[in-house]
């Protein structure tokens, strides 16, 4: 296989154009005067814009964590533009942008609500909320979900119309100075999605929120927040690019969901941000902290998330198990090649009792790269006859990369149960022998193989979105071998 | 009538080590050649040079396939040309089901000839009638491929693989063992119905057992890396008569 390895050719990374719109920008850095102005740009109210100074003060007491298993570069948080929007017309500031529709159109994201023929629609409905660097651009079928008193639109929207569910949930699950990139987001966040299912409802199509960076020397600090009240349920994508450049750019996001009792959400990730270049050059440094608090008795929390860019990652969507009987599964891919680098896991927090969660991590390091599972299992003394099931697989393409495994386990409870599996492999030649044997070349065959390995939690994605995933899998390993 | 397969010359081995010595072979359209020797003799070294796997090198001499230099094409272009390998281990491929590698496989090579993608319908109406034909039970399509098949229903999916990429020349690879009585007469009937006036193959066994079966037009015994001795199928019996050790050139 070694033989294989041949000079890595530039991947093809097709979301790495540069959308030419008239942006407006905050000025380069950080300090308390950019805060109030990105507040002022967004017409916050006061509450909101302490919060913000107070996540400030906390940052700036605060160091970055050098726990990962990563290189970092030094960042330099004074050389970066923290708020880019794009104008607005001025006579129509309704309108969006003509260069905006169709850069998500090329993107493959419907930001206008297609009309379809009577009897006739080729696809599922999907409600999406897309963000253009610092700044949601549309919300679609917000009409449609009201009817059921679901609320989706997005962050900044959400602050005006509902300021008593975003004050009574915002930071609930993610203290603001849970940790260095969590108080930076507090501090600066821009925009971002808002969802909240009332009591009992199940929301009748897939949300969505796409994220694209584009402006050059920015950052994109965006802010989720989704809330399932009792017996609620929902299905819920994210899906993110950014444009093809020599620098680093910083993404630093928070998520936090909240599901009540007997509430049901699924969140499903595909990270695509630009990787950087073959030899490491650029790339989206992706920072960003999800966590999720099953509160209620019953409640369950599912996340799915397949990585397949940045030049580094570093994320651990999570679950506090509160409510007794409330359960949580992480299923996750992370594929890196060449210089590309991955420390992504998750952490179960058992509190409440019979609490049960299952990790399933499949790891695929080609090229240059290095990839890490982080994951923390936590049985609380309360969590009586708590379960965890945790298998953790990595794959190796190749001889150069590296696959590595961090599990922790802390027991706090006799009755509780906890396995862990870890295995680690290598794309054998006689798979790719067999495969090539049968007229399938051996680039495909590396894709079909890596599918094969990531099945398991690909069947999990929602339909479109697993169609995407495979066809990022196959594109992402291109050049990984001669 | 045109040789599909002409070997001339023909030394390979792995590493260092030198397996094939020397070997000249002709294969004509519609013929099945029997490659008959004891362990270690290259029988398989001969199947896995011919169909290009690349830890094998070769040394010496000369292939043409099809009137094409076969040494000179890469495994998958070897199986676009029509030649086929039953591997003596088939291999496993986890998560990867039996219908999306079949699938996968004739695009490729529908792709390389120029020809539009089957409709799923399409595919779907083939993969069943080749499955029927090595009497396959339906649920193996949505397995994956070879995991947790036993021993025959490996070889019979070798089978069902070569019926469904409908090769020009196909070589069997000790396709015989470890079957017993019944999956040996399925596969062996499933070889006898792919046999045509323009395809050929060479059956690669150990044993008479398979060519009671499938019925060679011509039999080499290969010992140490040479050919010794050609002949009819009379040299079956012959072999089981004497034994491998006393026939020599």
């Amino acid at each position: 296989m070694d033989d294989m390895l041949k000079e890595l050719t530039a991947q093809e990374y097709k979301e790495g154009f540069v959308t030419e719109v008239e942006q407006e920008f905050v000025p380069k850095g950080l300090n308390e005067d950019i805060i109030r102005t990105i507040s002022r740009l967004k017409d916050e109210p006061q509450w909101l814009l302490d919060f913000r100074l107070d996540a400030f003060a906390k940052w700036q007491q605060m160091t970055p964590p050098t726990w990962g298993h990563l290189t970092l570069p030094p960042i330099d948080f004074q050389d970066i533009i923290y708020y880019a929007a794009p104008k607005r017309n001025a006579d129509r500031p309704k309108e969006i942008d003509p260069a905006l529709v169709e850069t998500f159109d090329k993107l493959g994201i419907p930001i206008a609500e297609r009309e379809y023929l009577a009897g006739v629609k080729d696809k599922r409905e999907v409600a999406v909320d897309a963000v253009f660097d610092s700044v949601s651009v549309s919300t679609t079928f917000r009409k449609t979900l009201a009817e059921k008193g679901i609320i989706f639109c997005s962050f900044n929207e959400a602050v005006h119309e509902h300021p008593d569910l975003v004050r009574k949930y915002l930071a609930s699950v993610v203290p603001v100075g849970d940790n260095f990139y969590a108080a930076l987001n507090s501090a600066v966040f821009s925009d971002g999605s808002f969802c909240y299912v009332p009591k009992g409802v199940k929301c009748p199509m897939e949300l969505s929120s796409y994220f694209r960076i584009n402006a050059s020397g920015t950052g994109q600090f965006e802010r989720t927040l989704i809330v399932a009240d009792e017996g609620a349920q929902l299905s819920y994508m994210e899906g993110c690019t950014a444009p093809m450049r020599d620098e680093n750019q910083l993404h630093a996001a928070v998520v936090e969901i909240i599901v009540e009792k007997d509430a049901d959400v699924k969140y499903s990730t595909v990270q695509n941000w630009y990787p950087g270049d073959a030899q490491g050059r650029g790339g989206i440094l992706n920072l960003v902290t999800k966590r999720g608090l099953c509160r209620g008795a019953g409640s369950h929390l599912s996340w799915t998330q397949v990585e397949t860019g940045s030049a580094i990652t570093w994320k651990y969507p999570s679950t506090v198990l509160m409510g007794d009987d409330s359960s949580s599964e992480f299923y996750s891919v992370a594929l890196t090649n060449n210089m590309q680098q991955a420390d992504t896991g998750t952490k179960m927090i058992h509190i409440g009792r019979r609490t049960r969660s299952r990790i399933v991590s499949k790891g695929i390091s080609a090229g240059h790269s290095q990839n890490s599972y982080r994951g923390l299992v936590r049985i609380n003394p309360g969590a009586s006859g708590a379960r965890n099931y945790s298998q953790c697989d990595s794959l190796l393409i190749g001889s150069q990369c590296g696959a590595h495994t961090f599990p922790v386990i802390l027991g706090a409870n006799p009755t509780a149960v906890v396995e862990h599996e870890a295995t680690t492999s290598k794309i054998s030649e006689d798979q790719l022998f067999y495969c090539n044997q049968r007229g399938i070349p051996p680039e495909e065959a590396v894709g079909l193989i890596v599918n094969g390995y990531a099945q398991e939690v690909l069947q999990r994605l929602p339909m479109e979105f697993a169609v995407e995933a495979r066809k990022l899998l196959q594109v992402s390993l291109e050049g990984s071998i001669g | 009538m045109e040789n599909l397969l002409e070997i001339h010359g023909l030394h390979a081995g792995i590493a260092e080590r030198e397996i094939l010595k020397g070997i000249d072979l002709a294969v004509r359209p519609g013929q099945v050649h029997a490659i008959m020797g004891p362990n270690g003799a290259g029988k398989s070294t001969l199947g896995a040079v011919l169909a290009g796997r690349p830890d094998y090198t070769v040394t010496a001499g000369s292939v043409r396939y099809r009137g094409k230099d076969l040494l000179a094409m890469a495994p998958e272009e070897r199986s676009w040309e029509g030649l086929f390998l039953s591997f003596q281990y088939p291999i496993e491929i986890p998560g990867v089901s039996l219908t999306n590698f079949m699938k996968a496989a004739l695009s490729a090579r529908r792709k390389h000839a120029g020809l539009p993608e089957l409709s799923p319908a399409e595919f779907l109406r083939l993969l069943r009638e080749k499955m029927a034909f090595v009497q396959m039970k339906s649920d193996f399509a949505s397995r994956s491929v070879n995991v947790g098949f036993s021993g025959g229903e490996k070889k019979r999916n070798e089978i069902f693989q070569m019926a469904m990429l409908d090769p020009t020349l196909s070589i069997l690879d000790e396709t015989d063992s470890g079957l017993d009585v019944d999956a040996l007469r399925i596969v062996a009937d499933g070889v006898n119905r792919l046999r045509r006036p323009d395809n050929a193959a060479i059956v690669i066994t150990h044993y008479k057992r398979l060519l009671e079966y499938i019925v060679p037009d011509v039999v080499h015994i290969l010992k140490d890396g040479r050919i010794v001795r050609t002949g009819g199928p009379e040299l079956v019996d012959l072999i089981e008569e004497k034994g491998f050790s006393e026939i020599d050139g």
